[in-house]
């Protein structure tokens, strides 16, 4: 290596090329304060998609390290490609979950497919196998045609590339808000199972080993922020219009088969044990990889830029180290066992290259041979940045955060404000209220889109896709792994902690139903545009509220990823805080399902919330509540729900749990019942309220059914929690039957001149239409 | 019995077809692609996935593979072939049974449950099954309609040559000529089926009726050797 002249020399780039790149001239005086001196037009592009929001966090990251990241059993946090926690017998659990809604606004099938697929690089570069992937997918009116093209393209892209890397997707939600119409939501959840001795850094340790690039070649795909890059004039003269074409940007394009091909190799690798390190390829390809495996190591990692292999000619050095070309894995090898690693690559079928070699000089170089179209006898250096400036040093803002000042909706001028109950007054039919929500595609089966996706394969699957959460043996243990994902934009568009909160509840609740112990949480912040402080204040709260959930029970929060920008012209969507959380079920005979089981068996509801219909589906049909704000959680109460549910399922108590959320009360029974295929005969006393108590959305609830000569003990259980336990009645027949009773019901109704019944009534072949025939319908898809 | 479980590049219900061999009481092990011989195996599984990608077409590139060879020879000698799904979609390629199967009815890929009859309970992959008996097995792909031109389909049928059909309320999920699900050589060795027996291995998971064609072969090489 000879460094003849200083590097401040070489490509100085013109003065405005920075903001091309999305850099403020702030930023540019930060980036020269840590290289001193000015950076050339190469390095100026690894700074450009390494500072930029998606790489650096440089908004959120002040918030992210207000959370409880500490837990029993926690082996990796926040920081590696994906939480880690212990689950016994010397296994551990890796899950993530990752947003790609930008690409999939764009390109929706490729958009989606590369999501999963990065998504399942952060799991098994961490040196575990895949066993699951959940979407939770948001849109904006299904009865828009652009809506129906995003959906149809999403899910054959989620699908496509799970079902052919051979990883179930065995869960997930599917929203529909206006606020996704312009951007919608792809994320995208993935659990891993490894043995923890396996358990890989994603660190370039020890100077001298190599770094060895295997996987697909690198080509123009996917060039981050590359519309501004190309119309830059990179280079120079002749061509400069040819270029400018050549250059132009594509979505990244997915190629499973690839990726199942890198999952094994990779496996293979970690399991004999032949790598120091490995690092996935993801945002800013290879600059991002270097960086980050050489600053958790301390070291630096030196590139040799032609020996990357390139999928096309002519691609200038800065198009190659921000490719990001998709399924590629940096591997830090001792050079005593490449031949072992090159051999296993050559096996499955997969390029790799020694790239670049560990230093120990702390920077990220870029050397090449090439020079004016001439093999040059010396290395040529063409850029040094400390690792550390590119990730941990990276720029940190301290936004500004001001509540917006219309946080409410309040009903438009003139618009009738109702009463609290809209039921009877409105001469609506709670009946025909319930089948109606039933049909809503946020609450109908999803199975037109789980259908497209393989949920048995790896024969560990339980239970997937129609319930709230997902579970998944573990072979040679009696363990299960139960996960799920979930959001409340409705909630979160009226008050984003409690959006937040909201979420945490209902997850690990959703976890807990089954007898499972939550274990850890990930999360997916997707928010607006941050440098406007409405945006900034609604991410800060939803943050807190995060951190407070998690605090209150006990969880950890060991990864997560965070997505800003999601805006359109129409505004930015509603704050959207994507939680996912994985739970361990010790034995899973003793799993609990949600639906009904047997004639006869009692039918309560366990736990009890605050009343109201604010950011309820409900609410949404009936077009406006008097009330805007949303039923509170209570923290205490959900630690308790999380304590008993496990016990009761370990003691045998329970026949079926179902969590409480979307539709409300009703709506649950009406699952229970349709899953079961068991009618049931129930009695709700309504209050003054029967929409509220039947339709409301409040958290803190739990559909239990059980064997009644276990009743008594069940009831003691809940005393000692804490915890209320409302008998409704018993499981029988072919029909649900709720009759309401109370202040609000028949006799009150009618005094008031309604004449509906005060009675819910229906079969569950006219329940499991609703259900069925809801989303198809929406899409206006066939079936 | 011996099971060989080929792994293609891109196979990815190897270790499902591992799994239920070993918990049907088989010895079993995975098989290379580029691997010449079969290592002793009595019985081979090609297993689902997508072989190659499916590059090209379902099945079209795998049935190159050096080891194809070798499964046309075991087969030749009248040795059990089995292949589930892709590993259907191979052996159809490889003409080792017939008929071709295009894309589903619906053109998507379709995941579900489904129930099948079983038409021939003769044979080595179903002595084992109970008269009467419906299978509940899951499927997953994009291409599994069965299609043969209609005179040769008179003639599979004439022959025996239908092995499992879709049956039941869930019905046909793919568009298959006759609700074909499976399929079986006119010697009686070679079946393929697009719904995976190899996911229905125990209750657990929600059937464990797959079993049954494991148990079955596991019965005919015992007679076999009783023999």
């Amino acid at each position: 290596m000879s460094l003849a002249e200083p590097p401040v020399q070489r490509g100085q780039p013109d003065a405005a090329l920075h903001r091309a790149l999305g850099l403020t001239d702030h930023e540019l005086g930060e980036i020269s304060a840590r290289l001193g001196r000015h950076p050339n037009e190469l390095e100026l592009a690894m700074f450009s998609v390494m500072w930029s929001e998606h790489c650096s966090y440089k908004s959120s990251r002040p918030l992210l390290r207000t959370l409880p990241t500490a837990g029993d059993g926690v082996v990796a946090g926040p920081g590696e490609n994906a939480g880690v926690v212990r689950i016994g017998d010397g296994l551990a659990v890796a899950f993530k979950l990752e947003s790609h809604n930008h690409p999939s606004a764009v390109e929706p099938s490729q958009g989606a497919a590369t999501g999963v697929g990065g998504i399942l690089r952060d799991i098994f570069t961490m040196g575990a196998r895949p066993i699951a992937i959940l979407d939770a997918l948001k849109f904006g009116d299904p009865a828009e045609a652009r809506t129906r093209h995003l959906v149809r393209g999403v899910v054959r892209g989620v699908g496509g590339y799970g079902n052919c890397v051979g990883v179930p997707t065995v869960g997930g939600e599917l929203v529909f808000h206006p606020s996704y119409g312009a951007n919608p939501l792809v994320n995208v959840m993935a659990v891993g199972l490894l043995e923890e001795r396996d358990l890989t850094r994603a660190a370039a340790p020890g100077p001298g080993n190599l770094a060895v690039l295997f996987g697909s070649t690198t080509g123009r795909d996917g060039i981050g922020g590359a519309s501004v890059l190309a119309s830059a004039t990179f280079g120079s003269g002749e061509g400069a219009a040819h270029g400018a074409a050549a250059k132009r940007p594509t979505v990244q394009v997915g190629d499973p088969f690839a990726e199942k091909l890198l999952i094994e190799a990779s496996l293979e690798l970690i399991g004999k044990r032949l790598v120091e390190g490995l690092q996935d390829l993801g945002a800013a390809g290879i600059t991002c990889a270097v960086a980050e495996t050489a600053d958790r190591a301390g070291t630096g990692i030196e590139v040799d830029l032609d020996a990357i292999p390139r999928r096309e000619g002519g691609m200038a050095p800065f198009e190659v180290m921000i490719s990001e070309s998709q399924e590629r894995m940096l591997a830090i090898v001792r050079p005593e066992r490449l031949e072992a690693v090159l051999a296993i690559c050559a096996r499955w079928g997969l390029l790799a290259a020694v790239i670049g070699r560990v230093t120990d000089d702390g920077d990220v170089t870029v050397v090449s041979h090439e020079g004016a179209g001439q093999e040059l006898a010396e290395p040529r250096e063409l850029a040094r940045i400390p690792a550390s400036a590119l990730t941990s040093d990276a720029i940190v803002y301290t936004r500004e955060a001001r509540p917006p000042t219309h946080s409410r909706r309040a009903p438009a001028p003139g618009a009738a404000v109702l009463p609290q109950d809209g039921l009877p007054e409105r001469g609506m039919d709670p009946g025909a209220v319930l089948v109606s929500l039933l049909g809503d595609p946020n609450l109908a089966s999803r199975a037109w889109v789980t259908a497209q996706y393989d949920a048995t394969v790896g024969s560990d699957t339980v239970e997937g896709n129609e319930r709230a959460a997902a579970m998944i043996r573990v072979k040679g243990t009696r363990k299960a792994l139960v996960m799920a994902t979930d959001a409340n934009a409705r909630v979160g568009l009226l008050d984003p902690h409690l959006g937040a909160l909201t979420a945490v509840v209902e997850c690990a609740r959703n976890v807990a139903v089954t007898g499972a112990r939550p274990l850890g949480v990930t999360n997916c912040l997707n928010f607006g545009d941050p440098e406007r402080p409405e945006e900034f204040w609604r991410l800060q709260e939803a943050v807190r509220g995060l951190g407070d959930a998690c605090r209150a029970l006990g969880l950890p929060v060991t990864g997560g990823n965070v997505s800003l920008y999601n805006e359109s012209v129409d505004g930015a969507i509603a704050p959207t805080t994507q939680i996912g959380i994985v739970g361990l079920l010790d034995d899973v005979e003793t799993r609990i399902g949600p639906a009904f089981q047997a004639e006869g068996d009692l039918v309560a509801l366990l736990g009890d919330t605050a009343p109201g219909l604010a950011g309820s589906i409900y609410a949404e049909h009936a077009g406006s509540v008097p009330d805007d704000r949303p039923p509170g959680v209570d923290l205490a109460r959900e630690a308790a729900l999380l304590a008993f549910l496990p016990e009761a399922a370990s003691r045998g108590l329970l026949r079926s749990a179902q969590d409480v959320s979307g539709g409300g009360l009703a709506v649950t029974l009406a699952e229970c019942a349709m899953w079961g295929d068991r009618g049931a005969a129930l009695h709700v006393s309504v209050g003054s309220a029967p929409a509220a108590e039947l339709f409301g959305e409040g958290p803190g609830r739990v559909v239990v059914s059980v064997d009644p000569t276990r009743w008594t003990d069940l009831q003691a259980l809940a005393l000692r929690h804490d915890l209320p336990l409302r008998r409704l009645g018993t499981v029988r027949g072919d029909r649900l039957r709720i009759k309401l009773t109370g202040e609000g019901a028949t006799g009150a109704a009618e005094d008031r001149g309604s004449g509906v019944a005060d009675e819910v009534d229906e079969a569950l072949a006219v329940l499991r239409h609703a259900s069925q025939s809801g989303l198809p319908r929406a899409l206006g898809e066939s079936g | 019995m011996k099971a060989g479980i080929v792994v293609f590049p891109g196979s990815n219900c190897d270790r499902d077809a591992l799994h239920a061999a070993r918990l049907a009481g088989m010895d079993a092990e995975l098989l290379w692609h580029e691997d010449p011989g079969l290592r002793g195996s009595d019985l081979v599984i090609l297993p689902g996935g997508f072989a190659y990608g499916d590059y090209l077409r379902a099945g079209a590139l795998a049935r190159f593979s050096p080891v194809m060879r070798a499964v046309h020879d075991h087969a030749e000698r009248g040795g059990p072939v089995l292949g589930i799904c892709n590993g259907f979609q191979v052996l159809a390629e490889a003409g080792l049974v017939p008929g071709a199967l295009l894309r589903n009815a619906s053109l998507r890929f379709e995941h579900r449950w489904v129930r099948l009859s079983v038409e021939r309970r003769d044979t080595v992959f179903t002595k084992a099954i109970p008269a009467g008996a419906a299978l509940r097995l899951p499927i997953a792909h994009g291409e599994g309609c069965y299609f043969l031109p209609g005179p040769q389909l008179d003639a599979l049928e004439a022959r025996g040559g239908v092995l499992f059909r879709y049956a039941g309320p869930e019905g046909n999920p793919n568009g298959s000529a006759r609700d074909i699900a499976g399929v079986i050589n006119e010697r009686g060795n070679v079946c393929g089926l697009m719904p995976h027996p190899e996911r229905a291995s125990e209750a657990l998971l929600g059937s464990e009726d797959g079993m049954l064609l494991f148990r079955s072969l596991l019965e005919s090489a015992a007679a076999v050797a009783a023999r």
